[in-house]
């Protein structure tokens, strides 16, 4: 029991701290614009994609710095030159431009790279067993995955609370106007925080393709999810996004680790239901079949209980 | 004005009529391809394709059907039982009469209801359904109809000889099934109930799990499952990226046990499985593996053109070739395409497979009855691997067609001509 628990705890939070890299950067650019990034996950596609190509190239490591700065440049200019002009036509016309941007990355990859999953593969020096416990290992790229997105979190966190871009970068969240009264050029901030965040986009896309596929659909899977993370943490809270993005890693992994029932839950409860009473599908669907819509089922619970997110200031 | 003119050129561009499609109905005949090109699955679905190109450009070189050439259309349903219907509807207005789909039981239903209704209603556009791969045992029994033919070995004769092999490992003990959640996975995993309740009572099932089909990616936590669980084996039907990832997912947790597999091959699957798995992944199927040797001549000069042509594929499915040269011998019987000439012209047909296997559609339910053979993933005596990985199956063991032939309970309405 012991073993399932601390590996399910350890992957949960590889997982949960993929998710984070991600949603960060998705819930800084909604703070600070009121867009609602739909190409987020699309960013994260392009970067394992690139580097998969310049893996080709120059070999993994490269890659690993490279793929996700091209992501950030690609990023950077689409908020240039795309949603700077859609800018003035208001939130609706910035969520159907990043909704047509999604498709759009979508359909290019699949133009330029194929619709076949691309064998992007755990780097040779990563690709041995980290250590063994009881009777399972665990693999060092996942432990180097945990080792970034550690790291960018403890980066992220200095360069927002320590220094002087951050300073600014936090004012133009809550206050945009004054920030641009005092000087500063908010629009550049804005390009540069769009930039940076599709740059952590794509530097999961980096270490998740090897582990969690490179074909055309991976921005759809993890989407989804990532939306339902910055919900759930609180549109535009940083906190709220490494909470729940947390929350939801470890959810899912423990939620397939489970086989209970609402049939087990009755028996505890001293009511008699077996497989033959009334809508006997629904009662023995086990925890572990269930566990995909979990964070869907947790998304509509916040939005009942607490629609401003667990850390967020405003309604959703 | 000169952006205007550019766009004003991208949109003509746009608009501009490609004569695609002119019609060659007059010499070739049309088969409809209704499987994966995009998604999770394309991998699978993208070399079944290939297989059936190139074993259509083999028929055709011989000399084609009826003076005519065979020629594959590709129609992608994205394994979605609704994307199929829509893609059904398409071989229909193009007025093509035989359908190949084998990934994915789910869709198969949704084909073969499809085609039994369209075949009731129209007739004169009659459909012939040729399932090469989906083994969901109920195609061919409660689900069973005239239009529809299958030729690989359903789901429950591939698991009777699996637990026979099952039955002679007396250090199995513990047993982990583990399954897509759809109607292939649900009847691999009853079919190993039942049958190891006969064959083995002794065995405990310690786990009996589906997962999403097509969603997981990483399957650890599953694996973490299986390793808590104590299961000295696994069975498991998983196919394409879902096999893939699981194996992925064993290796990487050190996950040691013996598998028992329907479609642990090829696809990216051997390559995934590598030294890990070698002596440990069993494979059950239609076909000998090609290792030490082919069975055959003829076989060994198949795989070579093939992988001169397709240097990154794999014959993995010999079913393909089987079926459409069946096809192609009874519409050549038949002297006619018409779909109900070439359906009766298929039932009790026997043909020997490129393997030199006797094979034989059974009239009763139009399950193709065959040997069925169980083969082990290996990197010693290869001489064609899969993946180019250097590893590939050796052939293990094999169960003669009377064996292997189980009864069926298919009462088959026969439509008037």
């Amino acid at each position: 029991m012991f073993e399932l628990v601390f590996f399910s705890l350890l992957n949960g939070l590889v997982f949960g701290m993929l998710l984070f890299m991600l949603s960060s950067g998705l819930t800084l650019i909604f703070g600070m614009m009121g867009v609602l990034n739909f190409a987020h996950a699309a960013f994260y596609m392009l970067g394992a994609y690139f580097a998969y190509t310049l893996t080709g190239y120059l070999g993994f490591w490269p890659a690993l710095v490279i793929a996700p700065l091209l992501v950030g440049v690609v990023g950077a200019l689409v908020e240039r030159h795309g949603l700077r002009r859609v800018h003035r036509f208001g939130h609706v016309a910035e969520l159907i431009f990043t909704f047509g941007l999604a498709v759009l990355i979508e359909e290019i990859v699949q133009a330029v790279w194929g619709r076949a999953a691309k064998s992007y593969e755990v780097p040779e020096l990563l690709d041995f067993p980290l250590f063994r416990l009881f009777s399972t290992s665990f693999p060092a790229f996942k432990a180097f995955m945990l080792l970034v997105s550690v790291g960018i979190f403890v980066l992220l966190f200095l360069v927002l609370t320590r220094t002087r871009a951050g300073l600014i970068i936090q004012a133009s969240l809550t206050h945009p106007s004054m920030v641009g009264m005092l000087g500063h050029n908010v629009p550049r901030v804005f390009m540069a925080v769009f930039g940076l965040g599709s740059a952590l986009a794509g530097l999961a896309g980096v270490i998740a393709g090897p582990v969690l596929g490179t074909f055309p659909g991976m921005a759809q899977v993890l989407g989804s999810i990532v939306f339902v993370v910055v919900v759930i943490g609180g549109l535009g809270s940083l906190t709220g996004a490494f909470v729940a993005s947390l929350l939801i890693g470890i959810l899912q992994t423990f939620a397939v680790a489970l086989n209970y029932t609402l049939t087990d839950l009755a028996t505890a409860l001293g009511i008699g239901l077996s497989a033959q009473s009334a809508f006997a599908d629904l009662w023995t669907v086990t925890i572990a079949q269930i566990a995909p819509i979990m964070p869907y089922l947790l998304l509509i619970l916040v939005l009942i209980v607490r629609p401003m997110g667990l850390f967020g200031t405003r309604e959703t | 004005m000169t952006r205007r003119h550019l766009l004003l050129t991208v949109l003509s561009l746009l608009f501009v009529v490609v004569p695609a499609g002119v019609s060659h109905a007059q010499d070739t005949i049309k088969i409809g391809y209704i499987d994966p090109l995009s998604g999770a699955f394309a991998a699978t679905g993208e070399n079944g394709l290939n297989q059936f190109k190139f074993a259509a450009e083999q028929i055709n070189k011989a000399g084609g059907v009826l003076g005519k050439k065979l020629e594959i259309v590709p129609f992608d349903n994205k394994v979605s039982p609704q994307e199929s219907l829509v893609q059904l509807k398409k071989v229909i207005s193009e007025g093509i009469h035989f359908v190949f789909q084998g990934n994915s039981s789910g869709v198969a239903h949704a084909i073969s209801d499809a085609v039994r209704k369209n075949n009731e209603r129209n007739p004169k556009e009659r459909i012939l359904y040729l399932n090469y791969s989906a083994v969901d045992p109920s195609l061919t029994e409660d689900k069973c109809h005239f239009w529809h033919f299958r030729f690989d070995a359903n789901a429950d004769m591939k698991m009777a000889a699996l637990t026979d092999v099952i039955k002679q490992n007396k250090k199995i003990k513990k047993l982990y099934i583990i399954g897509q959640d759809y109607s292939f996975g649900h009847a691999v995993a009853d079919a190993a109930v039942k049958m190891l309740a006969e064959k083995r009572p002794d065995i405990k099932i310690v786990g009996n799990e589906f997962h999403p089909i097509g969603k997981v990616k990483d399957f650890t936590p599953y694996v973490q499952k299986i390793i808590a669980s104590g299961a000295d084996a696994v069975i498991t039907g998983n196919w394409g990226a879902d096999m893939v990832n699981l194996a992925r997912g064993a290796n990487e947790s050190g996950l040691k046990v013996p598998f028992y597999t329907y479609y642990a091959a090829s696809d990216g699957n051997t390559a995934a499985i590598g030294a890990g798995g070698v002596d440990r992944i069993r494979l059950v199927g239609e076909s000998p593996a090609f290792n030490p040797e082919p069975a055959t001549k003829e076989m060994a000069a198949y795989i070579t053109a093939y992988k001169k042509l397709y240097p990154n594929g794999d014959v993995n499915q010999p079913r393909i070739q089987t079926g459409l040269q069946m096809l192609a011998n009874a519409i050549t019987r038949a002297k006619t395409t018409d779909v109900y000439k070439v359906a009766l012209a298929l039932e009790g047909m026997e043909y020997t497979t490129l393997s030199g296997d006797h094979v034989v559609m059974r009239r009763s339910d139009h399950q193709l009855q065959m040997p069925i053979y169980i083969s082990v993933h290996s990197n010693k005596n290869i001489k064609f691997d899969f993946d180019n990985s250097g590893f590939g199956l050796v052939t293990e063991s094999k169960v003669e067609r009377d064996k292997a032939t189980l009864p069926t309970t298919c009462r088959m309405e026969r439509p008037a001509a």
